[in-house]
């Protein structure tokens, strides 16, 4: 033992250090461990996890206005909204060459639906304008045809973008010239030797030639000379102006804020809009008294989650207990019944309660048979949020049972008889002695009933109406109807992270060891 | 409320039965009495109805039948909690939620005790049991003698008169049971109260208690302080029951005041004191404790009848010798001997021939 002590590390038969060998001989468990969980945990990340990933990822997500409108929203940086003017003639100019691209490749109805949803009408707006956009600058190119006809000439566009000077001396002009052609190529699978440029590409010349000297010019063909020497005198084109008449809204200041604003790749606007504020400018602000719903929803998915875990616990003590305390064979023919919803499919449940709930519905029926109230002033059990917590503390009950019931199985009756034989009455032994050894059951069942409810989305929806719905039921109206997935994940962020942050403070108050499933 | 039991009587059974399905009686017309300061033990196999007793005391079961009394006074109808029996169970039941302190200051809270009084009393009754130390941990943190010992505190906080006790060292190893065998008998003299314990097991039965009332089939088969069990049992069950015992079989040939001759199933001829036989002619079981039984000629009474009897097995147990012979047809009579210098050690295969004093000797019922 002693010369262990002074060798340092304790060595294995084989000489080796022990704790070497002793990872070794580990190792090979570890891994066939991995082995056995690896095909759940492969299907896990990548029908779960992945997805959720991404779906988060969707609520800060916003690349689609820099990747349809990438000059514009350049441009757009130096532009102040406070001024109450348009942007200048330049970024409308962007704002032709971009939606060019964009109308060919079909994406600015897209862009058009995810600004809708900032400023409503700007879906119309670029649909009407992605109808008109291509007679933008068309006044450009009829003034250089008029000059030379070779400027009609697709092959000599082709050669001219390709000499090693044009990079330099046209510059827009190029770039255009490669939208262009990129565009036709991808999209029409047509060849630019054979297709005259669009008029953006005539409108990008104008502007270098205007900005260019000779000089710059001095390698490229005479052509382009000639031209240089003209367009000083060319008829011009407002397009701020041309855009205004395709549709007032592009003189807007609103309009532009919404773009300005929604020009980075990342933003928090998705969960601006959560909380019922909105993005402006300079950081955000609430919307109108009228708009605001989601904060109105959070609380109402709470309160009414809460109140239906309540009502788990109140229905659900004193079944668990019975199931705990009675004879085996009683106990199991009850639990059948407890089992009994699970077997039936929850929509077949949830209509069932649609019938009985209704105001000609069984339950009225028979409160009004009974007298209990008048026929002409019969119960709103539907519809309204009493219909959901109705249905869903029906719905869940089981949730709750089951924790409590394998959790109570394990006091043994002894306690409670040990507390009255030392004095305490039936209430005393209870309340002091059975119900805090059962409060593991209760915190479990609440957790689970409390997560279940506070997601949950079919039940709501069908006897909700407009009072009984939860955020779940807006989280889905926005992933199938509004088709607004950005706010639908920054909502389901939201309730994820209140969930997590419930379970933290559950944890904190309670302590999650404190949550027993049974044994 | 009169006080109708015997004077001096502290805990009464009188036809006490107890059935719980309507068909068959676990206890079967119990008849019992203590007096105070008594330590009762009720002995039994399982299902012999002795823990049912306990519990119709304790209150967690209605007699079907009968009275119960304490100090005078039937208890038939008051509910647990007021009857002021202090208890201790098997698996312990200490309050898992509750510190040590907790569990004995418990049944004092719900006197509504003062803060200062309670605070003592719990202090003395640790003290009782040496764990004073311990009032802060959990029981979870203690041993299973901790646990026990705690138990029997929080049985004796609020200064019960009586306790009752269901086999309260059944899940503790063979030393620890001694230990505290002893100190609950003390701590039970000392404080001079009456005490009801359960048990299975014979050794514990016989050391610790007064009075030892061993249960069969739902009935008191003897009732008796441990020597007069063991040494005179009243019928086979109780002598096979209590301590090790050979048992022949055989016919009443002569009854002769307090002695007889039974002729066993063999032929053979033995003495016997008549315990509960009657009449000649009648079937009994004759019953011999292995200590008793004489090999030796001249220990024995000139006109005693021997057996013929070989000895088939000779085990060393250190203190004693067990032999094993084959007496009368049977291979399961057993000798015990003490290990003394002078004793013979008896060899396999060897002729011997044996018997005993005639007191020694009961015919019991078949």
């Amino acid at each position: 033992m002693t010369d262990t002590l002074d060798s340092g590390p304790v060595l294995a038969a084989d000489g080796r250090p022990l704790k070497a060998s002793l990872n070794r001989a580990l190792r090979r468990q570890k891994m066939r461990s991995m082995m056995l969980i690896a095909p759940l945990l492969i299907f896990i990340m990548f029908t779960f996890v992945i997805p959720i990933g991404q779906m988060l990822f969707r609520s800060v997500e916003n690349q689609i206005v820099s990747d349809v409108l990438p000059t514009t929203t350049q441009m757009l940086h130096d532009w102040d909204a406070s001024t109450g003017e348009r942007p200048s003639e330049d970024v409308f100019a962007a704002l032709t060459k971009d939606m060019m691209v964009a109308v060919e490749k079909k994406e600015h109805t897209r862009l058009g639906s995810r600004l809708n949803y900032e400023t409503t009408g700007i879906s119309s707006l670029f649909r009407k304008t992605g109808r008109r956009v291509d007679d933008m600058g068309e006044v450009y190119t009829e003034q250089f045809t008029a000059l030379d006809p070779t400027w009609e000439n697709p092959v000599f566009w082709a050669d001219l973008v390709a000499l090693p000077d044009a990079a330099a001396a046209l510059p827009q002009t190029l770039a255009a010239y490669a939208s262009f052609s990129d565009t036709i190529i991808s999209e029409d699978g047509d060849d630019p030797r054979e297709e005259q440029p669009w008029n953006t590409v005539y409108l990008s010349l104008y502007q270098d030639l205007s900005a260019a000297s000779a000089a710059d010019l001095s390698a490229l063909p005479a052509e382009v000379g000639v031209a240089q020497a003209a367009v000083g005198g060319f008829e011009t084109q407002n397009l701020g102006d041309a855009f205004t008449k395709i549709d007032k809204d592009w003189s807007s200041v609103e309009v532009w804020e919404t773009i300005h604003t929604y020009s980075p790749d990342f933003t928090n606007g998705y969960f601006l809009n959560s909380i019922d504020r909105q993005k402006t400018a300079d950081g955000s602000e609430w919307r109108g008294e009228q708009q605001q719903i989601y904060l109105t929803l959070f609380v109402r998915t709470l309160i009414m989650s809460m109140t239906i875990t309540i009502s788990c616990i109140l229905l659900g003590y004193p079944v668990a207990w019975l199931l705990a305390n009675l004879p085996m064979r009683t106990a199991n023919l009850l639990m059948i019944l407890v089992l009994l919803p699970f077997w039936t499919s929850l929509l077949v449940r949830t209509s069932a309660w649609k019938v009985l709930l209704q105001q000609q519905g069984v339950i009225n029926d028979i409160v009004v048979w009974l007298g209990l109230v008048a026929d002409d002033n019969r119960l709103a059990l539907i519809n309204n949020a009493t219909g959901t917590i109705i249905a869903m503390t029906h719905i869940l009950l089981p949730f709750m049972i089951l924790p409590l019931y394998s959790v109570m199985k394990t006091v043994p009756p002894t306690y409670v008889r040990a507390a009255k034989s030392l004095g305490a009455t039936n209430w005393t032994a209870f309340w002091r002695v059975y119900f805090p050894q059962s409060v593991p059951g209760i915190g479990a069942g609440s957790i689970l009933v409390f997560i279940l409810s506070i997601g949950y989305y079919i039940t709501p929806e069908i006897v909700g109406g407009t009072k009984g719905v939860f955020i779940s039921n807006r989280i889905a109206y926005h992933i199938s109807s509004s088709l607004n997935w950005g706010l639908a994940a920054a909502l389901g962020s939201i309730l994820l992270a209140v969930v997590m942050l419930l379970y933290w403070a559950y944890d904190r108050i309670v302590g999650i060891d404190n949550v027993k499933l049974g044994g | 409320m009169s006080n109708t039991g015997n004077d001096g009587a502290f805990v009464e059974f009188e036809r006490v039965q107890k059935s719980y399905d309507g068909e068959n009686l676990v206890v079967k017309d119990l008849n019992l009495s203590m007096p105070k300061g008594e330590f009762l033990t009720m002995l039994g196999p399982s299902g012999s109805g002795k823990t049912t007793c306990l519990m119709m005391l304790a209150g967690f079961e209605t007699a079907t039948h009968g009275e119960i009394r304490l100090d005078g006074v039937s208890i038939n109808h008051i509910p647990p909690h007021k009857r002021g029996i202090g208890m201790v169970f098997q698996n312990y039941a200490l309050f898992p939620h509750m510190t040590v302190a907790e569990n004995l200051s418990f049944p004092l809270e719900v006197r509504k005790m003062g803060k200062s009084e309670r605070e003592e009393k719990v202090m003395r009754a640790l003290g009782m049991v040496q764990m004073q130390d311990f009032a802060g941990r959990r029981p979870t943190q203690l041993s299973g003698g901790q646990q026990q010992r705690i138990a029997l505190a929080r049985a004796l906080v609020f200064e019960p008169e009586l306790v009752l006790m269901d086999e309260p060292l059944g899940a503790l190893d063979k030393q620890l049971r001694e230990t505290l065998q002893f100190e609950i008998t003390n701590l039970a003299h000392q404080l001079g109260i009456t005490v009801v314990y359960v048990t299975h097991d014979q050794t514990e039965a016989l050391t610790m208690s007064d009075r030892v009332a061993v249960f069969d089939d739902g009935r008191i088969q003897q009732l008796a302080p441990p020597d007069e069990l063991y040494e005179a049992p009243q019928n086979s069950f109780v002598a096979q029951f209590i301590g090790e015992n050979n048992t022949l079989e055989g016919v009443v040939k002569e009854i002769k005041g307090n002695t007889c001759i039974v002729q066993l199933d063999n032929g053979d001829i033995i003495d016997a004191i008549p315990v509960n036989v009657t009449a000649v002619g009648e079937r009994t079981k004759v019953s011999i404790r292995p200590e008793r039984v004489e090999f030796d000629k001249g220990r024995l009474q000139a006109d005693a009848h021997t057996l013929k009897a070989e000895v088939l097995e000779f085990i060393y147990m250190g203190d004693i010798f067990r032999t094993r012979l084959r007496v009368a047809g049977m291979d399961d009579f057993v000798i015990k001997s003490r290990n003394a210098p002078d004793q013979t050690r008896l060899v396999p295969g060897q002729q011997i021939e044996i018997g005993w004093l005639p007191e020694d000797c009961r015919a019991l019922d078949a």
